[in-house]
């Protein structure tokens, strides 16, 4: 038996059907076409499926759908503001942070998570924050210059 | 005349001969001439052959001409990541 | 704007800049679509039932409960892949592993496959299928299968390579040997011989997005397959052969690539997707799980090497000879060949011998991860290197330089090198800042060099000019990690326009002629080639239309800066009645000039250059607890002609973290009963951003000669060096010698335990 979810996803409420078992990545990418969370894993262990839920930062893949009732999600696809990139978006571009892509949604929802939090963080502190989240491309080099530069921009905004 | 080195996996199917000497103008002439005159090499050469010509690697290109006097050194196909 | 290349002396407008990558915004905003994100109508979602054994037959697989069960489409066993008339040992090894037929060789090994409505109904299928299996003696180990009454994988492997053929089968499939000169006499030469065996445990290369496609069959044979991948082409070519299928009426679309490595080179699942949907005239969605992706799609290989090496006291090495012994899995491989071949590539022995075995053992079949083979002998050879000079009292750098490869030099594996970029890295590494820093308490320094080939192939590309002058460069190699970018500067730079009025896409199989995969470090090299070619003949075109406009002779047209002038002198010809025409002058005026303008090239993109690298890293060691810290690493590399630098420097820096990773912690772990234990992330620990610092990269630009821009691959060659560069700084901080990849803290450990053991 399906149940009856009404979320707000990206500021729009939304309502899907899922089975009661349906992690919420499932119910994101196959029910609502949200495609931009990705499944590394499934297990929580690579953060491609990180979202927020009411704020706090989470791995899509360990949340059912059904708990979803209810609650804000924030997914890679309402980062940008109208055809204005996230500045965090920007300067992923900008740093080339991102080779094959597969990450990277994880890796902009979590670091949009750790600025809101921290706006000023050090290297050290935006890599334990990204710690969640694998890249196997990059060695991670680039997508930490990108978050301070990010920080350093939205700071001066 | 061109001393056409081969690698240790195909010297058993040409006698144990470490090279041989043929004279071509490409790649192609030269396999084919040594398949002529080791065609137990001949298998190999379709399969698992890439020809070195003065250090420069071809996997495909048997077309490629051969100049005076080249070191030529057969090997193995080489696979990439 | 780009510097000279020694080569052409031409100064670059587009190349070498850093724009922003074409693909980037779908990427960033989450609309971009990988293996996973496509879907069709009517859908079915495909599973696999694997062997939970490491070796044992296959008696007899009973499916008929499942075939009953509400919302089952479609089962497949070996029995669906008919290999009647295929005669390439390599493809039948694809289809044995894609589903066992008579044997499982390891424990993940697929045995039969299912398509349903839903995932819950495919997965109770699967529980529905009863394989009788006869449980085998196994072998995971590479010393252990080598032995002489080691479990035998395949009772009709008879060594290859070795004269005459054994009659004793045995676990060793290939024997492959090179070298030149006399090692014994070399070693007679020496002042100091040292002889040590190494081990490196199987590593995956860990890409981000499991395997997936989407694959669609119908009763007349014509299918589509979306796929990530790393070759569509070869994909579809492969398919074809296994599904009986005309290669014309199978399109495959590469999806975007979640990275590939090498792993996404080879079939793992696809043709088993296809054989679904046939059967069940309905497509077929197939993703693996990650613990699928670890179990059952190839990881590289594990190794242990025998090596000696001897030096004079001068510094000399007068003769290196090695053993390599190479898991391939349960078929034949190359991979102890080219640990062969390049162990010693990078340095000028008059001596040298070097024999790779491949051995079979219950272990997915060994797939290519980047410069696949080299790093495991690079470990070898460089931790060798260290303890030599240290042995002689010389420093491990100086004597890398003297014996440094260089131009004229016959290489360990038989060519003599052209020119080449190691005593290049090696003197850049000598002057860089981090080899001359200061080390903290428990702190030590390694470097090490590292060698790949790189190669090129075939490709084939089109370039189309829209009626307003901006380009389209279409190409058949997939894109792995900005290609698209490079390819766009490239385009620009020929064609004289600027990079933003350039797209490069990727082509399916139907719009484009057969392309080799990417891999091999050939994309960029392979494909900008072609791309060159393509343009120049537009560029021709373009000459012979303004000639016709202006009425003169095609001779008099010169094209310079993407405008095509009357008159010899080209741009500083003032005195010319014709104003220039730009490419969007004459695409305004195409079809009066005889209809659109394109260009087309189809090559063979060989001669691509070998390329070389050196690493310096600094390593803490807690003496307590054997846990390891990268302080600082450095990357130095040749890469010919740098297309877009930053994109370089992301490939010299993803190589090497996932050489750190490999050295410190990747590793197969398998139980007694042979099944792998640590078939997912949390065990199998790639390093997270917290684990590394900033990797520095120094890009050095020797030209290829047989490039007209002197791009050399370079995606491959950062993985070769890590581990050796790693194993030299743990020993230098902990003074133990080690021999053992990867260098985990309980083995650190360990190995410091021995030695103080030993000393007392
Ligand atoms: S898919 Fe959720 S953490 Fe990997
Ligand atoms: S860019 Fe490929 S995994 Fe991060």
């Amino acid at each position: 038996m399906s149940v009856l979810v009404s979320s707000i996803i990206n500021g729009d409420n939304i309502e899907f059907a899922c089975e009661p078992d349906e992690t919420l990545l499932d119910a994101l990418r196959d029910r609502v076409g949200m495609t931009g969370v990705k499944e590394g894993c499934g297990t929580g262990d690579c953060g491609a499926c990180s979202i927020t839920l009411d704020g706090a930062l989470v791995c899509s893949c360990l949340v059912l759908g059904a708990e979803a009732e209810g609650r804000s999600i924030e997914t890679v696809e309402g980062m940008s503001d109208g055809n204005v990139l996230h500045p965090l978006q920007q300067k992923f571009l900008e740093h080339a942070a991102l080779q094959c892509g597969i990450c990277t949604p994880g890796f902009l929802i979590a670091a949009k998570s750790l600025l809101e939090k921290n706006n000023d963080p050090t290297e050290e502190e935006v890599r334990y924050a990204l710690a969640g989240n694998l890249c196997r491309c990059t060695g991670y080099d680039k997508i930490v210059r990108a978050v301070l530069d990010a920080a350093k921009q939205m700071r001066k905004a | 005349m061109n001393k056409v080195f081969l690698w240790g996996g195909l010297r058993p199917a040409a006698g144990g001969a470490e090279f041989v000497e043929i004279e071509a103008l490409t790649i192609r002439e030269l396999l084919r001439k040594l398949a002529e005159r080791h065609p137990k090499l001949e298998t190999l050469i379709d399969s698992e052959i890439a020809v070195s010509i003065n250090g420069t690697i071809y996997q495909d290109d048997w077309s490629k001409k051969i100049p005076k006097d080249a070191e030529i050194y057969l090997l193995p196909r080489i696979e990439g990541g | 704007m780009g510097k000279d290349t020694q080569l052409t002396d031409r100064v670059f407008k587009s190349v070498g800049t850093r724009p922003m990558r074409p693909d980037g915004i779908d990427k960033v905003t989450g609309r971009a679509r990988y293996g996973a994100d496509h879907n069709m109508s009517g859908q079915l979602h495909g599973s696999i039932l694997r062997s939970p054994h490491a070796h044992a037959s296959i008696k007899s697989i009973d499916t008929s409960k499942a075939e009953k069960l509400k919302g089952v489409k479609a089962i497949v066993t070996a029995k669906d892949f008919k290999t009647k008339g295929i005669t390439d040992p390599d493809l039948l090894d694809i289809i044995d592993n894609c589903m066992a037929s008579k044997k499982a060789f390891y424990d993940g090994h697929a045995v039969a496959a299912v398509a349903a409505v839903d995932a819950k109904t495919a997965k109770a299928a699967l529980k529905l299928i009863k394989v009788e299996y006869k449980i085998l003696k196994h072998v995971t180990d590479v010393d252990e299968a080598v032995q002489p009454k080691a479990p035998l994988l395949n009772n009709k492997c008879f060594t290859k390579g070795v004269d005459p053929t054994p009659d004793k089968a045995s676990n060793i499939a290939k024997r492959s040997e090179f070298g030149h000169g006399d090692v014994a006499e070399g070693f007679e030469a020496a002042d100091v011989v040292i002889e040590r065996t190494f081990k490196t445990g199987q590593s995956h290369q860990g890409y981000i997005e499991p395997h997936a496609c989407v694959a669609s069959v119908g009763p007349d044979g014509t299918g589509e397959l979306w796929v990530c991948t790393q070759g569509h082409f070869v994909f579809r070519q492969q398919c074809a052969k296994i599904l009986g299928l005309d290669e014309a009426k199978l399109k495959v679309t590469s999806s975007e690539i979640g990275g590939g490595f090498g792993g996404k080179t080879h079939l793992w699942v696809e043709p088993v997707a296809l054989a679904l949907s046939r059967k069940a005239n309905r497509p077929v969605k197939l993703v693996m799980s990650r613990e699928e992706v670890f179990r059952a799609s190839g990881p590289t290989s594990a190794t242990s090497i025998d090596i000696k090496m001897g030096v004079t006291k001068d510094g000399v090495i007068t003769a290196a000879e090695a053993e390599l012994r190479y898991t391939s899995g349960p078929y034949a491989g190359s991979w102890a060949t080219l640990g062969a071949m390049t162990s010693f590539a990078c340095y000028d022995l008059k001596n040298v011998k070097t024999v790779g075995l491949e051995v079979l053992v219950n272990r997915p079949k060994t797939t290519a991860y980047r410069a696949p083979s080299a790093p495991m002998a690079a470990f070898a050879v460089e931790s060798m290197i260290d303890e030599l000079a240290d042995r002689i009292g010389m420093k491990a750098i100086d004597m890398r330089i003297q014996n440094a490869a260089k131009e004229g030099t016959r290489s360990s594996y038989g060519p003599v090198y052209g020119p080449i970029g190691i005593g290049p890295t090696l003197d850049a590494a000598k002057k860089h800042p981090h080899m001359s820093a200061p080390l903290g308490p428990n702190q030590g320094r390694g470097m090490a060099c590292g060698f790949w080939f790189n190669f090129g192939g075939q490709s084939c590309t089109d370039l189309n000019i829209g009626s307003d002058g901006t380009a389209t460069i279409t190409v058949g190699t997939i894109d792995v990690g900005g290609a698209r970018a490079s390819l766009a500067l490239v385009v620009a730079e020929e064609l004289g326009i600027p990079y933003d009025q350039v797209k490069a896409v990727i082509a399916d199989t139907t719009a484009l002629g057969y392309n080799e995969m990417t891999d091999g470090s050939r994309g960029t090299f392979a494909s900008s080639m072609s791309a060159i070619q393509s343009c120049r003949m537009a560029i021709a075109d373009m000459r012979q239309r303004a000639a016709t406009l202006w009425e003169i002779d095609v001779d008099e047209v010169v094209w310079e800066n993407g405008h095509a002038y009357a008159g010899e002198s080209g741009l500083n010809d003032s005195n010319s009645n014709h104003p220039p025409l730009s490419i969007a002058d004459l695409a305004k005026s195409a079809d009066k000039t005889g209809g659109p303008i394109a260009g087309h090239a189809q090559i063979v993109a060989d001669g691509a250059g070998v390329s070389f690298a050196t690493h310096i890293c600094d390593i803490e060691v807690d003496p307590e607890t054997g846990q390891t810290r990268v302080v600082r690493y450095t990357v130095i590399q040749d890469a010919g002609k740098a297309v877009h630098p930053t994109y370089v420097e992301g490939q010299f820096q993803g190589g090497a973290a996932q050489g750190i990773g490999w050295a410190l912690n990747e590793e197969y772990i398998y139980g007694e009963d042979g099944r792998l234990q640590n078939a997912g992330f949390l065990d199998y620990r790639i390093p997270v951003c917290s684990d590394l610092p900033m990797i520095d990269t120094q890009i050095l630009e020797i030209p290829n000669p047989n490039h007209p821009y002197g791009i050399r691959g370079v995606g491959e060659t950062s993985i070769v060096p890590p581990l050796a560069a790693i194993g030299n700084a743990v020993s230098n901080a902990t003074q133990v010698r080690m021999t053992h990849v990867p260098m985990s803290p309980p083995r650190i450990l360990a190995a410091i335990h021995a030695e103080a053991a030993s000393d007392d």
